[in-house]
């Protein structure tokens, strides 16, 4: 009983002095309020680059051509061998027609290319196109899948390929720092603000301490209203996160500069992100209160 | 029986500066007892370790069956809630009203709302505010302020008042309408009291206990004693 008393008064009181120190608390929510817009926009980037660095991958695949001379049978074997290699997601067979229908519709040049060959004679070969599980191991796997009886030529984009994979790797870890070094700077920017805020209360917490109360009782309000000021502090970056993303999305029509950079498609994402900013905002709130008023609780 | 007994306590600050040196003393529950001496005698030191602002560097501090020095910092508001405090600065909450001032000593040890409002009430009445309940502090003169800051020390009922200088600020008027609230409290509610001061008419006219310290030592201690110039 006593125990839920002190927790309301808690929040009664905490609720009570974010308004009564209007000023000091509007400086806290504004700065809650900036670096978590900077946060949400760093969460959005690195999303998005995620994402289409994801889709570009799941995009390349290898194709391995097989021996003009190859029997039914053997295209069976080869299927099975392919199969039978441990990062292997996705297998397609596509046969010289099926090939030459593709480049044909590809190009007008082409068609006339191989409007030339008679039946027979066609340049094209039947091709597997197989996709990997896991992109960094591309490269072996198509190793191994040249060494199968019966496939002449193996593709996946040598060269270019590791270099993207490498690239996007490298890309994934910098937005990821970038995040993690913003969520940091903003953690200690608020805690210090707080700190301003709370020391300008030092009498405040003083008194209490003088009168009896324990350290448990003085600490929550303190807490309970940094969550609020955290909470409070989200309530703009929400709003930019959600309408922003949306206007940014809808002004690019789901793509940055070419249909290879897809962006992600702002629902559920927006409401995910903001989720996140206000989960940031009350934690740093929460964090930033309990340690600045903890200095002065040895009086 | 005692309610606080010191014994062999030392008092030496970071700084070097030795303001109590074995220092032994025992004070009767009911009793009024005014601490004077200079500048530097020591009395605002013995009042803190008391409440436990600062630590005994040696000996015992025992009140109301607390061990004061042994007290853990977290365990300090054990202390703090048998025992009052009143300042020479009154330390009000600027932003609450006199009834808001008094309640929160309530409020914050977790006292039910009907309790704390019949006590806050009566503490207000005993130290004659009740038509200034729900004035602001800056509303109020020095004394009045004063009364409240009692009010909010008594509040709780604590077997001890402790005042540093709670005259400090005031003129001589206003100081003897505080000394009246102080006595009768000690004379209804039978709270000890013990007073550091230097304001010689107050301990002459009220004939209590007197402690005289000098450069942290007892020099003095005696029933209905005088405020003693050549001792000091």
């Amino acid at each position: 009983m006593k125990l839920f008393r002190m927790l309301g008064r808690s929040i009664r009181d905490a609720f009570k002095s974010a308004i009564r120190n209007f000023s000091l608390s509007l400086a806290s929510i504004s700065c809650i309020t900036i670096t978590l817009i900077i946060v949400a926009i760093a969460i959005m980037a690195s999303f998005n680059v995620n994402n289409f660095t994801d889709l570009i991958e799941s995009d390349l695949t290898i194709v391995a051509f097989v021996e003009n001379d190859a029997t039914e049978e053997d295209l069976k074997q080869i299927k099975s061998d392919i199969n039978s290699l441990s990062n292997i997601q996705e297998i397609k067979f596509f046969s010289k027609e099926e090939v030459g229908e593709q480049i044909k519709q590809e190009s007008e040049v082409f068609e006339v290319v191989l409007e030339e060959f008679k039946d027979g004679e066609s340049p094209l070969k039947d091709t597997y196109q197989v996709k990997v599980k896991n992109i960094e191991e591309i490269k072996r796997t198509a190793e191994k899948i040249k060494k199968i009886d019966n496939v002449a030529v193996v593709r996946y984009g040598e060269g270019m390929v590791e270099k993207l994979v490498s690239a996007f790797d490298s890309i994934k870890k910098v937005t990821y720092g970038i995040v993690i070094a913003l969520i940091i700077v903003t953690i200690f920017l608020i805690i210090n603000t707080i700190k301003l805020t709370i020391s300008a209360r030092k009498r405040e917490i003083s008194i209490m301490r003088l009168v009896g109360a324990s350290n448990f009782t003085i600490k929550t309000p303190f807490i309970v209203e940094g969550m609020i000021l955290g909470l409070l502090g989200s309530i703009v970056p929400v709003i930019f996160t959600t309408y922003g993303y949306l206007a940014f999305y809808r002004h690019f029509e789901g793509y940055l500069y070419s249909q290879l950079i897809q962006l992600i498609k702002p629902e559920p994402f927006i409401y995910q992100t903001s989720l996140i900013v206000i989960v940031i905002g009350i934690l740093v709130g929460m964090i930033g209160s309990a340690s600045a008023v903890k200095k002065y609780l040895k009086i | 029986m005692d309610l606080i007994r010191i014994k062999h306590v030392e008092k030496k600050y970071k700084n070097g500066v030795t303001a109590i040196q074995d220092l032994n003393l025992a004070i009767e529950k009911g009793s009024f007892v005014f601490v004077i001496g200079g500048s530097g005698s020591g009395k605002s030191t013995l009042i803190k370790m008391l409440y436990r602002e600062e630590k005994p560097t040696k000996g015992q501090i025992i009140v109301g069956g607390l061990d004061v020095a042994k007290l853990k910092n977290k365990k300090v508001y054990k202390l703090r809630r048998k025992l009052g405090i009143v300042f020479q600065d009154y330390r009000l909450l600027p932003k609450m009203t006199v009834y808001e001032n008094v309640a929160f000593a309530l409020e914050v040890i977790g006292a039910k709302k009907d309790e704390i409002r019949v006590k806050v009430l009566k503490a207000i009445e005993e130290v004659g505010l009740k038509n200034k309940i729900h004035n602001y502090p800056d509303q109020l003169s020095g004394g009045e302020q004063q009364r409240v800051a009692i009010a909010r020390a008594i509040v709780n009922d604590p077997k001890l008042l402790l005042c540093d200088e709670p005259t400090g600020n005031l003129d001589p008027e206003k100081s003897m309408e505080v000394m009246k609230v102080l006595d009768n409290i000690n004379k209804t509610r039978g709270t000890t009291i013990i007073m550091a001061t230097h304001d010689q008419q107050i301990v002459n006219s009220m004939k209590k206990q007197v402690l005289i310290l000098k450069d942290g030592h007892l020099v003095n201690f005696k029933e209905k004693g005088i405020y003693d110039n050549e001792a000091i």
